[in-house]
């Protein structure tokens, strides 16, 4: 038996040239597509962009671009702290919630994979198209019938006025009513990570747990010293892909603004500018996420 | 001989006695299972009624009439159950043929995304060299950038292609599928990063021995690319075609950039009130609302449908994706 060669060189070499062959639409494309379009959006961001028959002209006017977007723009800034401040409860419920579900869905159960079959649905409708619509509907139900109407899932108007008659403090019910207002959306969201999650759950050898009860720990310790500790890193790969998730989506009030701005009255130049000053929020915020995180996922070499 | 124990409950004198098996020996046992049975009955049935309520609601409201809206006494069955919402949908949406240019243009990239990202996957993952984690860092940091961030100047670079420089007159790439033939082909399309990571993930988890025993037959390198590694990495191909198909067939934002107006399903449901009701359309959000549920619903259809064929390759078998990598 003998193996075949590539040409004269060594297997060593031979696997190189192999993977980098491999590897390359995707390298020629983060190339041409990616990274050369990146360039030119810097570019954009720190100059006018007008768009003439021949092609388009940019003229360079510094950081007038950014500073329009963070202090002339009635509502960028708002919209950005808003949409951060509500990423962080999000993400919280959404890793919360999607750990129990997977340990739900880890059990036996009669019914189980139509559970999980329907668990994972919402990823059709949460993309494009139908997600626009959905938002358009609802801002324009608001907008002609007022809030009731357009809530018909909750009822939360009548829920929080049932609530009002237990004379409870009114931040208190308000709370309540925006934490249950999520639980929907939270729900959906979660589909890749509870999918995550599960097989994470289902790679934990069970001689762990069998070794751990015979040894007398309760299923509380099993749950802090075994399961824990062996899905944080799928735990912070979550985390990680719930915020990008999160700030891509074009249920976003960001995103939509840096949209209309993009193709509407204000140019490219000023989108480029927004869509670097929302980049740089989001690399910040995984980068303290990072930081903070990876010394307490436990990594199994 | 004295065995000394501890006093317990009845499964851990089981366990003492040397029974290892889960069998629940006391009464007390037995009904703390069955008690916690129903609530994960209960709860789960809540989490999944939030999970397809907006399907089900879809489909209770494509068979109302208007009268039925009206109606405060209707909340799920119609009054009168009408297929005026259909029929209307259908022809405003010029329905076979949306299906049929949607499922060309969803087909064409999710096959060239799968391929493209099966082929970098396994290359980054099987081979050792000096570029492949810069490789792998790379394609998540695809993802987490913006899209927005680079298709604008995307769109001005296809609108005015001129091959760096080569072709004296640039041509406009928009409006054919050359953007999406490109984007596909090179794994820069949406969330390909994610695609390159589950198939990596799952590459990373295939033993050596299968590769090392299909060297030493005699196969070449793209010989047991093809014959071995491919045919077991289904799930993982499976979902990465699921997901960039679902994608695609949803997606408004990038087609309307680089073909505006193309014909496909949902260009078609965002002009369908404006279609039906002409140019005030807004105003009867109760007319809109019905015909944006049908609408809805026969867009997803199909992909429901696709979804539900396709899932038992990977739902039952989600270990084996080894998208956890171990």
């Amino acid at each position: 038996m003998r193996i075949r060669k590539l040409g004269r060189l060594t297997l060593r070499q031979q696997s190189i040239v192999a993977g980098y062959l491999f590897a390359l639409p995707f390298i020629l494309g983060f190339l041409f597509v990616f990274l050369y379009p990146l360039i030119q959006s810097i570019i954009f961001s720190l100059s006018e962009l007008k768009v003439t028959k021949a092609g388009y002209e940019t003229t360079f006017v510094g950081l007038k671009n950014f500073v329009y977007v963070l202090r002339g723009h009635p509502t960028f800034v708002r919209e950005l702290v808003g949409t951060v401040g509500n990423m962080a409860a999000n993400v919280f419920w959404i890793l919360v919630f999607s750990f129990f579900a997977a340990v739900i869905l880890n059990q036996q159960f009669r019914g189980r994979l139509l559970a999980r079959t329907i668990l994972f649905m919402p990823i059709i409708m949460a993309s494009g198209i139908v997600l626009k619509i959905e938002m358009q509907d609802y801002m324009t139900g608001i907008l002609e019938y007022g809030m009731e109407e357009a809530n018909t899932f909750l009822a939360t108007e009548r829920f929080s006025a049932y609530l009002s008659t237990f004379q409870l403090p009114k931040t208190f019910i308000d709370n309540i009513l925006l934490a249950i207002d999520r639980i929907p959306e939270i729900i959906r969201s979660s589909s890749i990570q509870i999918l995550v999650l599960l097989a994470g759950l289902q790679s934990i050898p069970s001689s762990l747990y069998e070794a751990a009860e015979v040894e007398g720990a309760t299923s509380w310790e099993c749950f802090w010293l075994i399961t824990l500790p062996l899905t944080s890193p799928l735990i912070l790969t979550n985390v990680v892909y719930t915020i990008v998730d999160y700030f891509t989506s074009p249920a976003n009030l960001v995103v939509t603004a840096i949209r209309t701005a993009s193709f509407g009255s204000l140019g490219y130049g000023i989108g480029s500018a927004m869509s670097w000053i929302y980049f740089s929020v989001i690399g910040l915020i995984l980068i303290i996420i990072f930081a903070l995180f990876s010394r307490l996922v436990f990594y199994q070499e | 001989m004295a065995v000394v124990y501890r006093q317990g409950n009845a499964s851990e004198q089981a366990h003492q006695l040397g029974v290892h098996n889960a069998r629940l020996y006391s009464l007390r046992a037995r009904f703390r299972s069955s008690l916690w049975g129903v609530i994960r009955a209960v709860i789960l049935l809540g989490i999944c009624y939030i999970a397809v309520f907006p399907i089900l609601s879809k489909i209770a409201s494509s068979f109302m009439s208007r009268a039925d809206l009206w109606d405060n006494t209707v909340a799920w069955i119609p009054r009168h159950p009408t297929l005026r919402n259909y029929q209307l949908v259908w022809t405003h949406m010029k329905y076979p043929l949306a299906f049929w240019n949607s499922a060309k243009l969803s087909l064409l990239v999710s096959i060239l995304q799968l391929a493209s990202c099966t082929v970098v996957a396994y290359g980054i993952s099987r081979f050792h060299f000096k570029g492949a984690k810069v490789l792998f860092s790379l394609a998540i940091f695809t993802l987490i950038v913006p899209p927005e961030l680079f298709t604008i100047p995307l769109y001005l670079n296809f609108r005015y292609f001129d091959l760096l420089g080569v072709l004296k007159q640039p041509i406009s790439m928009i409006n054919t599928l050359w953007p999406f033939i490109i984007m596909a082909a090179t794994c820069t399309g949406p969330r390909n990063g994610l695609f390159i990571y589950i198939l990596r993930q799952y590459f990373k988890s295939m033993p050596r021995e299968l590769e090392e025993a299909a060297y030493v037959d005699g196969a070449s390198i793209f010989r047991t690319f093809y014959t071995i590694m491919l045919p077991g990495a289904l799930p993982a191909m499976v979902i990465v075609f699921l997901f960039s198909f679902v994608w695609q067939w949803n997606d408004y934002y990038f087609t309307q950039l680089f073909i505006p107006n193309y014909a496909g399903l949902p260009n078609m449901l965002n002009q369908l009130a404006y279609s039906v009701l002409g140019q005030y359309w807004a105003d009867s959000m109760v007319e809109v609302s019905l015909l944006h549920n049908t609408g809805s619903l026969l867009l997803i259809a199909p992909i429901v449908l696709l979804y539900v064929c396709l899932q038992r390759y990977f739902v039952e078998s989600i270990q084996r994706t080894g998208i956890t990598g171990s």
